[in-house]
């Protein structure tokens, strides 16, 4: 770098170009990623998009609860570009949590959780569990009828805590039921305090990432191989192969998102709820409650638990469990390898069954609970901790295929 | 790496796709600015006012709020219009040229008014904003908050904050921390004294 | 594997849905357009002329509703502006606040109506009223039982009954089941004149819903032409580096 430059000034000065060089134009990354490994980038630009917007609407919001549905319908009518900006973040929301799913899933298939990046996994976890508190108190701020009823039922979860339940439910509330103190609080959380921690865990997820490299869809070490410059013989630059190539990804991303933000911004009711366009109203609740579809797999483990021994707390603590669950998977897989490449039929009928589980939950806890429901509901919370519980013995009894040396090809 | 790289399709195609990407980062930025413009709601709220100055006898003046802020409107002594033309070497910018006023305030001679009997102004003072009285009165003793404001006072405007004068076209007098004549909005003079703030024409009626 | 298991849940949750719906009434199709312009004018005129004595769009601006559906601004305080002399305020309804005691209820603002209900629903309602004695307006509705308001459409609609069938209940015995409604005494208009008249208003409400709908879907096409061609620029980009890779 010519010490003359501009460049060469900031260099002396704030480790510029090494950080570029570092993390950039020389972190070599897996030749072989494919089409699971763009849900990682693709998070980051949702992200982006969350906090770019976000930043607008409060703008115009006004978080009490006399004012708040009608500023959000201010916003969609009489501020210029408003409905623009109110569907990416709504859109947004739901984009970030299918980005995410895809995302923990391709760890799941390839072992991204194995050693040595437990702590990415921790910290992934840490950022999912945010995240959703984020969607739940951001979900609330509108103050329709859904936002509402919403609130009530999950922080009426808090009540089933023993001994403190009842005034622990006030002390979140501000008040003796949902309140202007609770929606007020929620939005200092929801623009403040949880975006600054989500930001700070999504910096530790990445450096925790550059510190040990990536894992790769066959689920092997490149660093064992290296050139005469000591880059691994399996890696190429993340700069530029995989700028460019995260750009192709991001690009098909933003078609979809558009698509759902210009053609169908309410996705059939899912991402918009019509019950939530109608004003709060604690006289009154929706005919058929249910929270957003990314919630629905864990409300509907909620529901499908009893309530035994005169308390509702044993569906609360199955639901938290289920998130809890996730930290602890890089110690429950024991299996010799990572991918699923080189697994046995035993891991593939348990992710399979788990994908499905997961899925048919998510339909459970959309639907009211009679019918099929609470039994398929029961059926699959069984089967969701079983693919976790179950796994020290699965992994370790499956049959496994040899591994290459190298990756085997790529994308 | 590929000896054989082909650099100008590269260079080509890096610049289509950041080229591209830059269109689309600069059409996305456009709701966010265009939110941070008067929503229809503040357009609303500063939509034309209408007055009805029939009722204003000569020599009085009454306030209206227009977009926050006050305008007054002026019915002026009929006598007072013939010497308005008489103190041009008096004022600091006579034929409003570097003044905010309508094209067709500017060129209505010295009334500046669409009616000459009426004028209509901003109540803020172009120096530093604050709302200036009125003094209508050529009274060779009159008196405004404690100033007096000599002999010669033809009757017009004066500021208290900082004793800015303007004459009764709110136009300033040499000398004064005023720079420029007071601001006139776009107004519509219509039959019976009906007086419309903050639209240049009279809107259409079919 | 994955794929097959995937489409299997599917096909489980929406074979339940079907069940799940089972004892409401179906709604009625209304074939509302917010694209037809003549429909959504119509829909407004309706609107304001019969329904905004009770009910207000408190969203919707009048000259927002003049610009969108291209009627000249000078023809609003004639044709449409009954409760207001501003062109841009909002649409109040003609109500006196205390107007709870009337109909037990305060007549609702419709602006979202069409968003949290659907416009078939609105298309429905309006074509739902039917003779009921036990009702304080005389009318009760199909499709939002012990509705609180009258049929302000019977000039033009006429009365309806009621339809029962008998259906066996859990213990065998029978029991009447509301399942639809059909024309008592005809009314100022044909059926199908009616049915464009409370077209038009589901229209009109729809659009009120959500004013900016057919903007927002041609912007999308430009959008999405747009970024298909910055799609193509970066995979031929992507393309051209990864020759490189071996």
């Amino acid at each position: 770098m010519a010490a003359g430059s501009f460049i060469g000034w900031i260099d002396q000065r704030f480790p510029l170009t090494k950080m570029w060089r570092e993390q950039v134009s020389e972190y070599y990354a897996p030749k072989n990623f494919n089409f699971w490994y763009y849900f990682g980038v693709i998070s980051l630009v949702v992200l982006v998009n969350q906090l770019v917007t976000g930043i607008f609407l409060t703008m115009n919001y006004k978080p009490s609860a006399a004012e708040a549905f009608s500023s959000i319908e201010y916003i969609m009518r009489d501020v210029d570009g408003g409905w623009l900006i109110r569907y990416m973040h709504s859109t947004g929301a739901s984009a970030f949590f299918i980005v995410i799913y895809l995302h923990m899933f391709r760890a799941l298939l390839y072992g991204s959780h194995r050693k040595p990046r437990e702590l990415i996994w921790i910290f992934g976890c840490l950022i999912f569990l945010l995240l959703m508190a984020e969607a739940f108190m951001g979900y609330v701020l509108p103050w329709g009828n859904m936002s509402y009823w919403g609130a009530q039922v999950i922080v009426s979860l808090f009540s089933s805590v023993p001994y403190v339940g009842g005034t622990l439910v006030d002390w979140i509330r501000g008040d003796y039921y949902i309140a202007d103190a609770t929606l007020n609080r929620f939005f200092a959380l929801h623009v403040a305090a949880l975006p600054l921690a989500l930001i700070f865990l999504v910096i530790a997820h990445l450096m925790a990432l550059h510190e040990v490299g990536s894992n790769n869809p066959d689920g092997i070490e490149i660093k064992k191989h290296k050139d005469a410059q000591g880059h691994p013989l399996d890696g190429i630059p993340f700069h530029p192969y995989y700028t460019v190539k995260d750009t192709v990804g991001i690009a098909g991303f933003l078609l979809l998102f558009c698509g759902v933000i210009f053609f169908a911004p309410t996705f059939g009711g899912l991402f918009l709820e019509s019950p939530n366009f109608e004003p709060a109203n604690p006289l009154q609740t929706p005919p058929h409650i249910a929270p957003v579809w990314y919630f629905t797999p864990f409300y509907a483990m909620l529901r499908a638990v009893p309530s035994f021994a005169g308390t509702q707390i044993w569906g609360v603590l199955v639901m938290g469990a289920a998130v809890l669950v996730l930290f602890f998977l890089p110690w429950l897989d024991r299996s010799p390898v990572r991918s699923i490449r080189y697994r046995g039929p035993i891991y593939k009928v348990m992710l399979a069954i788990f994908v499905f589980s997961f899925i048919a939950l998510g339909f459970c806890g959309m639907k009211p609970p009679s019918g099929i429901y609470p039994t398929l509901a029961k059926i699959c919370t069984v089967l969701y901790f079983a693919f976790f519980l179950l796994m020290p013995w699965y992994t370790k009894f499956d049959s496994v295929k040899p591994v290459p040396e190298r990756v085997t090809g790529h994308a | 790496m590929n000896d054989q790289v082909d650099h100008s399709r590269r260079r080509l195609l890096t610049a289509a796709t950041v080229g591209t990407g830059a269109i689309g980062v600069a059409f996305a930025a456009i709701p966010f600015l265009a939110s941070w413009q008067p929503s229809a709601r503040a357009k609303a709220l500063g939509a034309p006012v209408e007055v009805d100055a029939s009722k204003l006898e000569s020599g009085q003046m009454l306030k209206v709020v227009w977009r926050g802020q006050a305008v007054f409107v002026v019915r002026r002594v009929k006598g007072s219009l013939e010497q308005l033309g008489n103190h041009d070497a008096l004022l600091a910018d006579p034929a409003s040229e570097d003044s905010l006023q309508p094209d067709y305030i500017k060129s209505s001679g010295a009334v500046r008014a669409r009616n000459p009997e009426y004028w209509v102004g901003l109540a803020v003072c172009t120096h530093l904003g604050c709302s200036p009285l009125g003094a209508f009165e050529a009274n060779n003793s009159f008196q405004v908050a404690g100033a007096d404001l000599g002999a010669n006072w033809p009757g017009g405007f004066y500021c208290p904050c900082h004793g800015s004068k303007y004459d009764l076209s709110g136009r300033v007098f040499k000398s004064m921390p005023a720079p420029k004549n007071l601001t006139v909005p776009p107004y519509v003079f219509a039959e019976n004294a009906r007086i419309t703030i903050g639209v240049d024409d009279a809107p259409k009626t079919v | 594997m994955l794929k097959s298991w995937v489409l299997i849940t599917l096909a489980l949750c929406s074979g339940g849905y079907a069940a799940a719906e089972e004892g409401e009434i179906p709604l009625l199709q209304s074939g509302a357009d917010i694209h037809n312009t003549d429909s959504l004018q119509r829909g407004a005129r309706n609107f304001m002329n019969y329904c905004s004595g009770c009910h207000s769009l408190k969203y919707v601006r009048y000259n927002r509703l003049a610009a969108d559906l291209n009627i000249p601004e000078a023809e609003l305080a004639p044709n449409l502006m009954f409760t207001s002399d501003k062109v841009v305020d909002t649409i109040n309804s003609a109500m006196p606040k205390d107007s709870e005691s009337w109909f037990g209820k305060q007549p609702p603002d419709l602006s979202l109506m069409a968003r949290a209900r659907g416009v078939d629903y609105l298309y429905s309602f309006l074509k739902g009223f039917y003779v009921d004695k036990t009702r304080p307006w005389g009318v009760n509705n199909l499709y939002l039982p012990s509705a609180a308001m009258p049929h302000v459409l019977q000039s033009l609609q006429g009365r309806q009954k009621p339809v029962f069938k008998n259906e066996p209940d859990d213990r065998g015995s029978a029991r009447m089941v509301l399942v639809g409604v059909e024309a008592m005494t005809p009314g100022a208009m044909k059926p199908e004149e009616y049915d464009q008249f409370v077209r038009d208003i589901a229209n009109f409400l729809d659009y009120a819903g959500e004013p900016i709908k057919a903007k927002r879907e041609s912007m999308g096409v430009f959008i999405t032409l747009f970024l298909l061609v910055f799609f193509v620029f970066a995979y031929l980009l992507k393309k051209e580096y990864w020759k490189d890779i071996h």
